[in-house]
């Protein structure tokens, strides 16, 4: 005899959530729904530290009072999901319903899943030194596959768009999935009994319900994207045009917006030199003759980023114009009648002040002491230079305007030396080992950045720079250099690397090679 | 101030005979200790039982008209202590903490208490904070109960039978002159339901009565020779008298059921789960109709032998439900069996994990192999296990697709904390000075050792993060770096870790967070505290308590979001030749609770159409090259990730999203670390005065003529 075939069951909900993000609010509403439908309720949860932004659990029960009435009893509800028993799981994040899905209380012959699709990064994924997020196509497909229904939509623009907050998105969505046995007006009206910010939750609440009845979010507007092949100003339009006609694919996208971006940095004259710096690797591509153009590509991406490396000249010609001043009025929700005003965090050291100086000068400070204490007392504290002001903008302006020395500047006689000889390398490399070059051109990628992340960044590209001409020869070589890339990658102060490279040593021992390329200065 | 205002709740408090009570498990125990006529509560707070605190701190006028005494006690051993009023006197009282770490630091009071013995009621609530959402080391209150001789309640997890415990509870303490624990675990704390109350009692005997009329008795005094007639009458009369009414008043309950060669002894907390694995099971209804015979201990300590014979005699085999280690029920009930002559078969542990939660999962596993041992038959049903087949195939594939993509989420530091700058600042020294030995302390300031800081060594109890750091003192060694936060200060650091320090020349550094709550237990004022509290004494410096107890280097850094300054002060702190110890008080306010404060006021200024500045900063993606060095140095939630726009670019850019509150730090570690030149402060002012609007007029003629100048350069480029 199954006692449980003739007995009447809860509805089991489970709201997965972060802390502080209002799944407390949501499992209110919902018992308040519950209660004044002729259900009892029951809610749990495990706040405890949870709070401080942690993922937690809310845990919902509903059994309908009329049963209760006819047993003559009441019913023992959980305070806790039993995994492959629960109806409806709430999330309010990718990464969170995932978890749901992980920890077995998503199941496909049960469970509705109510998902947002938006992320909030877990702080794993943020300290990353380059992209550390986690796959989030992978964890949608695992809700797909576990849930018996999934409705998943971004709620967190919803909310956005509502001046509202997620729950009531969800509480919105729960409504519109037509899970629970009370009707739109039911929730309406737990919503108004709660009180507080009725009017925004309940916009937010009928954008969850209409998103969960069509299964989708309204389609938000198409980003802007900067499309390389519209009219190009006349000053690069034969530019524009023939790197058109010489490249194709990624590559064609990725020197378009090189070009674009070096007359932007510079003048078109540096995006010529971007060009012909690319000539020989563009060579190595005819000859090989295989479509792939994966070094190309890559050359490209690599040498327009470093051409365009970040110097105190480039950041105040950035922060002063226009359309940045109109993307952080939009960022900060500027509303009519209010004034904004911004400030900017610089902190150049000696080294970027000679950087920007003419070579000999800047190379004169460097090596004189007297000077060289003068300028590091002066610059020991940050500075905070409030753009919005008169005298702020114009000291930006000033700065911007010295792009003109820029070609006589300490720090582009540098670069420009470590770049030949990087190039050097990546085309020496491409004629022995193809795949090897690939990886050559994407370890310029290390060098990013402003101060001691520069630094670091430089020193790492160095070590690994020292190592190519031992890695020819190896039928390994680019796995090996793609191993390392991603150990320099791995933490900041380069004990990844080490412990790689030592590795390496280790396995197989040889003789220390002299560095092709002396580490860069800049 | 706690974090919720519970004003609300307080109302409910007063619901008389017959009305519907609707609420959190821990408000009705706060609502029975007044239908019980208690004469005063003391306690410290700690998830679960914060709420109990909070709500009678909110409640003065309640306490008041019942004349009861309520006590925000300095720490746990202090709220034990109190109970000594209930040796004496026809006093009922009650003390609630965390457990078990505040039965730790309370055990000194509570086994004195335990050994003099009471004649007004005394209960003792502690919040068994065991399985998830746990921020503490996992161990029952149990061994506490058992070594003090200090009955214990686990009641099932409902409003109602809670209540009953709390009720049951007082009596069973006088009629066995016995304190009495009542645990309550972390989710039936939590559980919203309802029960029908009764009037609150006003006690015929008051405190006023018993300062009036001191009693005393040097048998209950602990001292030998009483102490030996104690340990005596524990055994003597006590215990038997406990058994006597556990048994008449039935506080644990039996179940029939049909199958009736097993049975299943457990935990009242349990009971939930095990009757909904049951139900899973096919084994029993959602009333709490089960097959299997059911031997609920409302009581878990002492055990009842006759009970226990009876319930288990004739059956193969009973299985025990005990959540933790060591199995201390199942180890008596065999010894009661064996005792007894009963030779059903004592499962538990073995079937059921030693250690860790009793979850749904857990329990259900359990009992499915108990019965598959012992009653196959009851399982049978092909049909149902057919189903789960494929459908346990869709799960593993899905739980395959997200393996290693869904990373941790441990609790952190809140948006605009006021503790990150310093262990920014920790980090920056870190860099300098090389690693150095952390003593932590009990906190938010705890998550430190999680990333992005990875700062701490140890933890050793709340109040003792310089006391954990006190052997590390060597000739010409590092230092040590210690850590306290205001509430550990003023619970027992002090005291154990800055007057211990000073006693023994300790020459390392403690860094005191002074965020004015203890915020990690909800934002409860401490005596440091800056805010006006008409029922406590606030105002109270830290400063002066650390130099009060013999401190001469001290430092108070009054804005720790002055990154550069907190490394100055550390560095300094590490490397001067000054020798004894060196304090420095980290002072900002907890933004979690700034904030409750703040936005309010700021709101109604805004509507009262006054001039308000809110500030929040931003990332200029174009400057950004994703490197994330200011998330590693500060880990804001609000500080985080966006898609980078840059086509040539692959990692994503960092980005500050709408929930800043403007604390300065991203700017701060900027300058500090020197990291790049990407953050930028906005302040948006709202409801600008004339003047406001005159700079702006005027700044934006200049500012616009020179950006249309530039918009032409780029047009034309």
């Amino acid at each position: 005899m199954n006692a449980r075939a003739q007995s009447p069951r809860p509805i089991t909900i489970a709201v997965v959530a972060l802390g502080g993000e209002g799944g407390g609010v949501l499992a209110d509403w919902i018992v308040d729904l519950a209660q004044h439908g002729g259900y009892l309720a029951q809610a749990t949860s495990v706040p405890g530290v949870a709070q401080r932004t942690g993922a937690t659990v809310y845990y919902v029960e509903l059994f309908a009072k009329a049963a209760a009435d006819t047993a003559g009893r009441e019913p023992v509800l959980a305070l806790m999901p039993v995994p492959g028993d629960v109806d409806i799981v709430l999330a309010s994040e990718l990464m969170e319903a995932a978890r749901a899905v992980e920890r077995g209380f998503v199941t496909p012959d049960k469970t509705l899943l109510i998902a947002s699709t938006h992320r909030v990064f877990a702080m794993t994924e943020k300290i990353a030194l380059a992209d550390g997020r986690a796959d989030a196509a992978a964890l949608l497909s695992a809700c797909r596959e576990a849930a018996r229904e999934l409705r998943a939509f971004d709620m967190a623009a919803l909310a956005e768009a509502t001046g509202s907050v997620l729950s009531a998105v969800l509480f919105g969505a729960l409504a519109g999935s037509a899970a629970l046995p009370f009707a739109r007006p039911a929730f309406e009206a737990a919503i108004r009994r709660g009180q507080v910010g009725v009017e925004r939750s309940l916009a937010a609440f009928a954008a969850g319900f209409e998103a969960a009845r069509a299964d989708q979010a309204p389609l938000p507007a198409p980003a802007l994207m900067g499309d390389p092949a519209r009219a190009a100003p006349a000053a690069i339009r034969d530019l524009v045009e023939r790197a058109a006609r010489e490249f194709s694919g990624e590559t064609r996208a990725v020197v378009l917006a090189g070009i674009e971006r070096l007359t932007d940095y510079q003048d078109p004259a540096y995006a010529r030199e971007f060009l012909a710096r690319l000539a020989p690797v563009q060579e190595i591509e005819r000859q090989r003759g295989d479509d792939s153009g994966a070094l190309l590509a890559e050359t490209a991406r690599q040498l327009a980023l470093a051409m365009a490396y970040e110097d105190t000249v480039r950041v105040a010609e950035l922060k002063i114009r226009s359309s940045r001043f109109a993307r952080v009025r939009e960022e900060v929700r500027i509303e009519d009648g209010q004034i904004l005003e911004i400030a900017e965090f610089f902190h150049p050291r000696t080294q970027e002040i000679a950087d920007t100086l003419p070579a000999p000068l800047g190379d004169w400070l460097m090596r004189t002491p007297w000077a060289r204490r003068l300028v590091d007392r002066a610059t020991r504290k940050g500075k905070v230079v409030k753009t919005t002001s008169v005298g702020g903008f114009l000291l930006l302006y000033t700065l911007a305007k010295l792009k003109r020395l820029r070609r006589r500047s300490l720090r582009f006689a540098a670069e420009q030396a470590a770049l030949a000889k990087w190039l050097d390398l990546v085309a020496a490399t491409a004629r022995a080992d193809y795949p090897l070059a690939v990886q050559v051109a994407r370890m310029r990628g290390l060098v990013k950045g402003y101060g001691d992340t520069h630094a670091r960044g430089e020193a790492k590209f160095g070590t690994l720079a020292a190592l190519i001409p031992r890695l020819r020869g190896r039928s390994d070589a680019a796995a090996t250099l793609d191993t390392l890339i991603k150990a320099a990658l791995a933490d900041e102060d380069g004990q990844a690397l080490d412990k790689a490279m030592a590795g390496l040593s280790a396995a197989e021992p040889m003789s220390k090679a002299s560095s092709m390329l002396p580490r860069a200065c800049g | 101030m706690a974090e919720r205002s519970f004003k609300s709740e307080v109302a409910k408090l007063r619901l008389g005979a017959g009305k519907e009570f609707r609420g959190e498990g821990i408000l009705a125990v706060t609502k029975a200790l007044l239908q019980a006529g208690v004469s005063y509560v003391s306690g410290y707070q700690g998830a679960p039982i914060s709420h109990l605190v909070d709500v009678l701190a909110d409640a003065d006028d309640v306490l008041r008209e019942l004349g009861i005494r309520f006590e925000a006690s300095a720490n746990e051993a202090a709220a034990a202590a109190a109970l000594a009023a209930s040796i004496n006197y026809p006093l009922r009282g009650a003390a609630t903490f965390k457990s078990t770490v505040g039965t730790n630091v309370a055990s000194d009071a509570l086994a004195n208490l335990a050994s003099s013995g009471v004649t007004g009621g005394a209960l003792i609530i502690v919040g068994e904070d065991y399985g998830e959402g746990s921020s503490i080391m996992q161990e029952r209150s149990h061994a506490f109960a058992m070594k003090s001789q200090i009955w214990l309640l686990d009641p099932r997890p409902n409003l109602p039978s809670i209540v009953r415990a709390v009720e049951a509870g007082f009596e069973l303490s006088e009629a066995s002159n016995t304190p009495v624990m009542l645990e309550l675990r972390i989710r039936a704390c939590h559980v919203y339901g309802s029960f029908v109350a009764r009037d609150n009692a006003r006690a015929a005997f008051t405190l006023k009565d018993a300062l009036e009329n001191p009693a005393r008795d040097v048998n209950r005094i602990v001292l030998p020779p009483a102490s030996y007639l104690q340990e005596r009458e524990k055994v003597e009369k006590r215990w038997p008298a406990a058994v006597r009414f556990i048994e008449q008043h039935k506080l644990n309950e039996t179940f029939k059921g049909d199958a009736d060669d097993i049975g299943i002894v457990m935990q009242g907390g349990m009971y939930n789960t095990v009757l909904r694995s049951l139900e899973i099971l096919g084994l029993a209804d959602v009333f709490g109709a089960s097959r299997v015979p059911l031997y609920v201990l409302n009581v878990t300590y002492p055990l009842i032998d006759a009970e226990l014979v009876g319930f288990c005699a004739g059956k193969k085999a009973v299985l025990i439900i005990e959540e933790g280690q060591p199995e201390f029920i199942e180890q008596a009930v065999n010894t009661i069996l064996r005792r007894a002559d009963v030779t059903t078969r004592v499962e538990g542990k073995g079937v059921l994990p030693m250690a860790g939660e009793y979850t749904g999962a857990v329990i259900k596993e359990g009992l499915r192999k108990f019965i598959a041992a012992y009653r196959p038959d009851l399982l049978g049903n092909g049909i149902a296990v057919a189903a789960l087949v494929g459908q346990d195939d869709r799960v593993a594939k899905a739980r395959q697709s997200v393996a290693g993509h869904v990373h941790g989420r441990p609790p952190s530091f809140c948006t605009g904390c006021p503790e990150r700058p310093i262990f920014a600042a920790m980090k920056l020294v870190e860099r300098e000075l090389g690693p150095h030995h952390v003593s932590c302390d009990i906190g938010c300031h705890l998550f430190s050792i999680l990333p992005p800081f990875n700062l701490g060594n140890s933890t050793m109890g709340y109040g003792l993060g310089g006391a954990g750091a006190s052997a590390f003192n060597a000739a010409g060694g590092k230092r040590a770096i210690a850590l306290v936060g205001d509430g550990g200060f003023w619970h027992n650091g002090l005291a154990s870790s800055v007057g211990n320090a000073v006693f023994n020349k300790s020459d390392n550094v403690l860094i005191v967070v002074d965020n004015g709550y203890a915020a990690a237990t909800g934002g409860q004022d401490v005596p440091s505290s800056a805010a006006d509290n008409a029922m406590r004494a606030t105002k109270n410096p830290i400063e002066k308590a650390v130099r009060g107890v013999g401190v001469d280097w001290v430092r108070t850094i009054t804005r720790t979001y002055d990154v550069g300054r907190m490394r100055d002060v550390l560095k300094e702190a590490l490397t001067t030749a000054v020798k004894g110890p060196k304090v420095i008080i980290a002072q900002s306010e907890c933004m979690l609770n700034k904030e409750r404060r703040v936005r309010p006021l700021m709101r109604k200024r805004l509507q009262g159409g006054e001039r308000v500045v809110r500030e929040r900063f931003g990332v200029d993606p174009d400057t950004c090259t994703g490197d994330h060095s200011c998330i590693r140095l500060s880990g804001c939630p609000s500080l985080t990730l966006a898609p980078n726009p840059d086509p040539l670019r692959r990692e994503p850019v960092t980005k500050v999203v709408n929930s800043c509150v403007g604390c300065g730090l991203c700017g701060e570690v900027a300058h500090a670390a020197v990291l790049c030149p990407s953050f930028y402060r906005a302040s948006i002012i709202a409801n600008p005065t004339a003047w406001d609007r005159l700079k702006h007029k005027v700044r934006s003629a200049v500012i616009g003529a020179l950006q249309r100048r530039i918009d032409a350069r780029l047009a034309a480029a």
